[in-house]
């Protein structure tokens, strides 16, 4: 059952990431993704000081407007304070990051939080909180939220496909067609944010950028379909969660590595395969 | 007094190991604000953060071939690593239809990711020696030795003195790359080394302040230090400055407080040199630019008003009702007030009783404006071959903004025209 319960959670938290990064990939943002990802710190800090470690969606949620913060903090820098994009996000994200660790350093004690588990995460130790759901089934306590969350997270984005679409990729036609450009912005960011917050105890932070950036890259290399990269995406993220996982326990290591380096690998692989066919299919049209 | 104590304590040297951290800190910042001053300037913010993430692994399997907690060993593997984490984003780049951001995303995870499995492979074999390993996770300022301060004292001395000699290569390269190429500089050995000395300063500062940090040593800086200056020089300066006087109060905060993280603290500083740059710098700052386009604001709304007052005056000579000037319906009243008064109190005209008259002066400022607006339309209309209705709204903009010596140029070059395109008369 451990082996389940780890791979369902992985499994979710790819999925969760592979929507968002979809849409962030597209917008070109999937730096600032990852600049969330370290600057919801602070947020999660404070989510577990007022809650102790029963963390509920709820709370999570509220840590997640940190995550929102950030992204307004990038934004004051480079359209207020006219700094250059990329610093906007290397400054903001750090000093965020930076503010979190000294909290927990601090007062971490009571929160029952560590750095180590920011960056990669307990999912070696998802079994230990096993909870009742319904009808006998029993589940993690990360793993039921992370359910939740992918299903709000599908129906989001099945709800807001088309305003999501369109402001990805034609935002000066959705603008001049008086489609609510700064909403839909808004919108993927709190999602990207709620996936961040709700996926670092069990993957950490990095593990989250990995599903991020990882997935979505390697289907956009194999379709050029919108549709069907996002859903070739999600399976891709399962499939490396179930690679990666056994790689972690046939070679005693640690999951969330583990599973980065094997999207890494996967990536690696349809690089090279794509590159080659494509250099064939050239020969032969020439 | 205890402040004051915990002050002298670190100055006095007394405290050894709060003096070398402190002096290892300081130089080390100093170091990543200089060189990062050209990551900084080439727009590659975020490829800092990818070299102190790929650091990892080749600090991992240095230690998995030596055996020994070697740190000229985790050097050369951390250079290593770094070195090809940018060449993969270069390549791919160049060879894909993925954007920069998607694949500096995923660079980054992978090489950390395969970090922490090799990191977790040695800390599962048993060997007692990897325990210094973790603080290339999270940097360990608070635990430096006199041996690391002399290696980061060493490295710091060969970037500045890098720098120094290709000054002129990296600054070109960094603005302009393919002028520096034009003009015969060898471009592309020139960006090698100056990724050889980035990815050599982030492997050490790695070790200090962690790798999530360290892209702030490298970027916050330079970004504090470009809103104080054009200079490249003074640019340099005072990024290192904000980075070594960082480094030395971080550490001395987090020793005067307990359970306070050094790496954390030294980016609080940075990032508070850096923001109050951001406010405060004269020509760039927030503060100076919203207190010029708050002038440029009230000089347009002057001037509109006097031109206003100017024509509904017959040329400025009679007394003219307030109300005249509200059924414009340019301005809210109280908005008008404002400016009336403002204009009063600056002599351009007199008010009565909701009567106003325009003093000499006012009637030199509104003829001013009028006459740019005038020569303006001209200037469109002949050079432009612009329609007569279309050049007012073009005109009404750039009346605010031409200087006395465009308004020389431009009598000139129309021969001291007499009239403008709608037959009004120009006032001289």
């Amino acid at each position: 059952m451990n082996d389940f319960y780890t791979i369902l959670t992985a499994s979710l938290v790819a999925i969760n990431c592979a929507l968002m990064g979809g849409f962030l990939m597209m917008r070109k943002m999937v730096m600032i993704g990852d600049a969330i990802s370290h600057a919801v710190l602070p947020g999660i800090f404070m989510a577990y000081y007022i809650s102790g470690s029963t963390a509920s969606l709820p709370i999570l949620a509220g840590a997640a407007f940190s995550g929102i913060l950030a992204t307004l903090m990038i934004e004051w820098f480079t359209k207020k304070a006219r700094l250059q994009s990329d610093a906007a996000i290397g400054v903001s994200y750090t000093l965020l990051f930076a503010i979190g660790i000294i909290l927990i350093s601090k007062w971490g004690q009571n929160a029952d939080l560590d750095q180590q588990c920011v960056l990669y995460g307990e999912i070696e130790q998802i079994s230990f909180w096993l909870q009742p759901v319904a009808f006998g089934i029993v589940l993690p306590k990360q793993t039921i939220i992370l359910l939740a969350v992918a299903v709000l997270l599908i129906g989001a984005v099945i709800w807001g496909y088309k305003g999501l679409f369109i402001t990805t990729f034609d935002p000066d036609f959705a603008l001049s067609t008086g489609v609510a450009v700064t909403f839909w912005h808004y919108f993927l960011m709190s999602g990207v944010s709620l996936t961040t917050v709700v996926s670092f105890e069990s993957v950490g932070a990095i593990l989250v950028i990995a599903f991020l950036s990882g997935p979505p890259a390697i289907a956009y290399l194999l379709t050029e379909d919108f549709k069907k990269m996002l859903v070739l995406a999600c399976l891709i993220g399962i499939l490396c969660s179930i690679g990666g996982y056994y790689s972690a326990k046939w070679l005693d290591v640690s999951v969330a590595g583990a599973i980065s380096t094997f999207i890494g690998l996967v990536f690696l692989v349809v690089f090279i395969g794509t590159s080659v066919l494509k250099r064939k299919v050239d020969v032969i049209s020439t | 007094m205890e402040f004051w104590g915990h002050i002298t304590t670190f100055f006095s040297a007394e405290n050894y190991t709060l003096f070398v951290v402190g002096i290892g800190s300081g130089i080390l910042c100093f170091a990543s604000g200089v060189v990062g001053t050209f990551t900084y300037l080439r727009k590659r913010a975020l490829i800092g953060d990818v070299i102190s993430h790929s650091v990892l692994p080749g600090v991992a399997i240095a230690f998995m071939l030596t055996g020994v907690k070697n740190p000229f060993y985790f050097l050369i593997g951390a250079v290593i690593s770094g070195l090809l984490a940018i060449w993969i984003v270069d390549y791919v780049q160049a060879k894909s239809k993925l954007k920069p951001d998607a694949i500096l995303a995923l660079t980054l995870s992978v090489f950390f990711g395969l970090g922490i499995v090799l990191l977790t492979k040695i800390q599962h074999s048993g060997n007692d020696a990897q325990s210094g390993l973790d603080s290339f996770l999270f940097g360990k300022a608070a635990s430096m030795s006199i041996a690391d301060v002399k290696l980061f004292s060493i490295i710091a001395v060969i970037n500045i003195a890098c720098i120094l000699i290709f000054l002129r290569g990296f600054s070109l390269v960094s603005f302009d790359e393919s002028y520096a190429r034009s003009v015969g500089f060898n471009v592309k050995f020139l960006k090698s080394f100056l990724a050889l000395l980035t990815v050599l300063t982030v492997a050490i500062g790695v070790q200090a302040v962690g790798v999530v940090l360290m892209a702030a040593l490298l970027i916050t800086p330079a970004a504090g230090a470009r809103f104080l200056t054009n200079s490249i020089i003074r640019m340099l300066m005072y990024a290192g400055l904000f980075g070594f006087l960082s480094g030395v109060i971080g550490v001395f905060i987090s020793y005067s407080g307990t359970g306070m993280p050094t790496g954390p603290w030294i980016v609080v500083v940075l990032s508070l040199f850096t923001i109050t740059a951001i406010m405060l710098g004269k020509q760039r700052g927030v503060i100076a630019r919203l207190k010029l386009r708050k002038g440029n604001h009230i000089k347009i709304n002057n001037e509109n008003i006097l031109k206003d007052i100017y024509k509904i005056a017959d040329d400025g000579q009679k007394t003219i009702e307030t109300s005249a000037l509200l059924q414009q319906e340019k301005y809210a009243v109280s908005e008008l007030k404002a400016i009336l008064n403002r204009l009063e109190k600056q002599d351009y005209l007199d008010q009565v009783r909701g009567f106003i008259i325009l003093s000499d002066r006012g009637r030199i400022a509104a003829r001013e404006v009028i006459r740019k607006h005038r020569l303006w339309e001209i200037y469109l209309s002949k050079y432009f071959q612009m329609q007569e209705d279309h050049v007012h709204d073009d005109a009404e903009g750039i009346e605010h903004v031409i200087t006395p010596e465009i308004e020389k140029h431009l009598i000139k070059l129309l021969e001291r025209p007499e009239i403008d395109p709608h037959q009004s008369e120009i006032p001289y």
